[in-house]
């Protein structure tokens, strides 16, 4: 597969912190990547230094197929980082112009980009004047007018309203189903698990897990059931070797797989045995519930 | 060339402030002129700046560009503060994300500077040139394009002065304090003469001699103060016996060291934006 970025032992240090230590991972074309971690892991440092903008201390990255400088491969991404840098005094056509002259695009998307994010009829409003949700779609419009390779969105969500949150995500969708690789940086897990395929799990500078979303964790999954008589439902499940760990919580009994097995199956089994469920769902762990076990096990 | 000067001019033309302080500096320059019509009245005794040969050609030249060199300081608000805003808008880590490079970054501004120095004297040579054929006593071709080293030194001094405005505000992020180390650093240039001239080397001239390297001072040599160049300034000083013999010529040297302290600055401005983390 064609790589986009490749890292290799990348380090920086502030002073006495490390704040990534020894990071290695290739971000591939196509897929929709989620960088995961607490905050203070590393996640902005790490895009500061492939964006020009940090400076490493040690190891090395290069982006595409690593001929050329920094800067020309920048040209073909897209990226926001924290939140919206333009200039006040100018409206969001002049700003997205001036941004058309320094990744050298022509300046005739400006238009259609201000489109995709919903900020056309205010393209003549100084940026000084938008609130902060359309100051991120600005920042969106304004990574998107090179039809970037790659788009790098650093904790896009933060700080927005509902309703700005809501428009964003919508946004980053649409563009990954067009087939862009997307790079997103977030402490919010749902904010990922909604959009992401694979992700990259940062802990203190260091990663954890790079991969795709859904053999991050082996297991299969888990159900929840209720039934009139709980005890003999558990000891069915304890004579089938297909379930593992059971635990009561509250009045559910949460029984988890070693093999694959769907609900019918296992509802036509408890039926035959003469159980009758009340309440029977299948589960897989969710991204925040699997981050969590991951960055504990590191403990 | 031409992207990184234009990428330059598109921040600086909506800039409100910018565009105001520019625009008051090249009016000023022209306001040069207004001094022809100063007119003294002691009395009987009635003096007219214009009739004391401010206006001759050559000596035009070297009074213009003097005194356009005072105003320079507009242009060096606009210098400063179009450095430090991209600080404060943090639009210099944008840019830089959008695919400029750091040495790019300094570039445009530099493009800039030369781009205000060059109209500067442009200006400069058109008010001067006007006012001296209205007002000059000689108008021979020969006349009018001597000493023309003036204009020279003045485009070097404007580049070198918003080199160092530049630096400035590349060092220190805020354009008030980046004006305010300016002319902290012009007092300590004072200072130190002082020292040299009255406490270590009296009577001799060790202190111009070291004081030359300095850059606000290595900029001022380049153009030598006009007033005693003037017949009336000239005769009173004779008649209370202490004739002035110093030169006014352009000196290569001043100009060799204006021009190392551009290049300083302006490769200082590049590793600090290299060496530091944005």
């Amino acid at each position: 597969m064609e790589s986009i970025l490749t890292i290799n032992n990348l380090t920086k240090r502030f002073g006495p912190i490390t704040a990534v230590d020894d990071l290695s991972f290739t971000i591939e074309k196509g897929n929709v990547y989620g960088i995961l971690g607490p905050n203070g892991s590393g996640k902005s440092t790490t895009l500061g230094i492939v964006l020009n903008v940090v400076n490493k201390t040690s190891g090395n990255f290069h982006w595409f197929d690593g001929k050329g400088t920094t800067h020309e491969a920048l040209k073909k991404v897209g990226a926001i980082i924290e939140r919206p840098n333009f200039y006040p005094y100018m409206t969001a056509v002049q700003n997205l112009e001036l941004v058309c002259k320094i990744k050298e695009v022509d300046a005739s998307k400006v238009e259609e980009k201000l489109e995709t994010v919903g900020l056309l009829e205010r393209k003549n409003s100084k940026f000084s004047t938008f609130s902060l949700g359309m100051k991120q779609r600005l920042a969106i419009a304004s990574a998107l007018l090179n039809d970037p390779e790659i788009l790098i969105l650093d904790e896009p969500t933060n700080g927005l309203d509902p309703q700005g949150i809501h428009q964003i995500r919508e946004i980053i969708k649409r563009i990954a189903s067009e087939g862009t690789t997307i790079l997103l940086a977030s402490h919010l897990l749902d904010e990922v698990e909604k959009v992401c395929t694979h992700v990259v799990i940062l802990r203190k500078g260091k990663s954890l897990y790079v991969g795709s979303v859904d053999s991050m964790n082996a297991s299969h999954g888990f159900f929840t059931l209720q039934a009139a008589d709980m005890v003999a439902l558990q000891a069915t499940l304890e004579g089938n070797s297909d379930f593992g760990l059971l635990k009561r919580e509250g009045e559910l009994l949460i029984a988890y797989l070693n093999a694959p097995m769907d609900s019918a199956e296992l509802n036509r089994f408890l039926f035959e045995k003469g159980i009758v469920v009340s309440h029977l769902v299948k589960r897989k762990e969710s991204l925040e519930e699997q981050f969590l076990e991951l960055t504990k096990h590191q403990n | 060339m031409l992207r990184l000067l234009n990428i330059e001019l598109q921040k600086l033309r909506y800039n409100r402030a910018a565009r105001v302080i520019s625009i008051v500096y090249f009016v000023l320059i022209t306001f040069i002129a207004l001094i022809a019509s100063i007119e003294f009245n002691f009395g009987s005794f009635n003096f007219r700046v214009a009739d004391q040969g401010i206006f001759n050609f050559p000596f035009i030249w070297h009074f213009n560009s003097y005194m356009g060199a005072l105003l320079k300081i507009f242009l060096a608000i606009v210098i400063v503060s179009m450095m430090s805003n991209e600080y404060s808008y943090r639009t210099l880590k944008q840019n830089l994300i959008d695919g400029l490079s750091k040495k790019e970054f300094v570039i445009s501004k530099f493009l800039t500077v030369l781009l205000f120095a060059v109209i500067s004297t442009i200006f400069l040579f058109i008010v001067s040139f006007i006012l001296g054929m209205s007002f000059s006593d000689y108008k021979e071709i020969g006349i009018i394009f001597s000493d023309f080293e003036y204009i020279l030194a003045y485009f070097i001094k404007l580049v070198a002065f918003f080199s160092f405005c530049l630096f400035l505000g590349v060092l220190v992020k805020r354009s008030a304090f980046a004006l305010g180390f300016l002319i902290i650093w012009y007092i300590i240039e004072k200072i130190i003469y002082g020292v040299l001239e009255w406490r270590l080397f009296r009577d001799s001239d060790v202190a111009d001699t070291v004081m030359q390297f300095f850059p606000l001072e290595a900029m001022s040599n380049l153009i030598i103060e006009p007033f005693s160049r003037l017949g009336a300034v000239q005769s009173a000083a004779s008649q209370l016996g202490d004739a002035f013999t110093k030169s006014y010529d352009v000196s290569p040297i001043a100009i060799a060291i204006a021009l190392a302290w551009t290049f300083l600055f302006i490769y200082w401005s590049f590793l600090i934006l290299k060496r530091r983390d944005l």
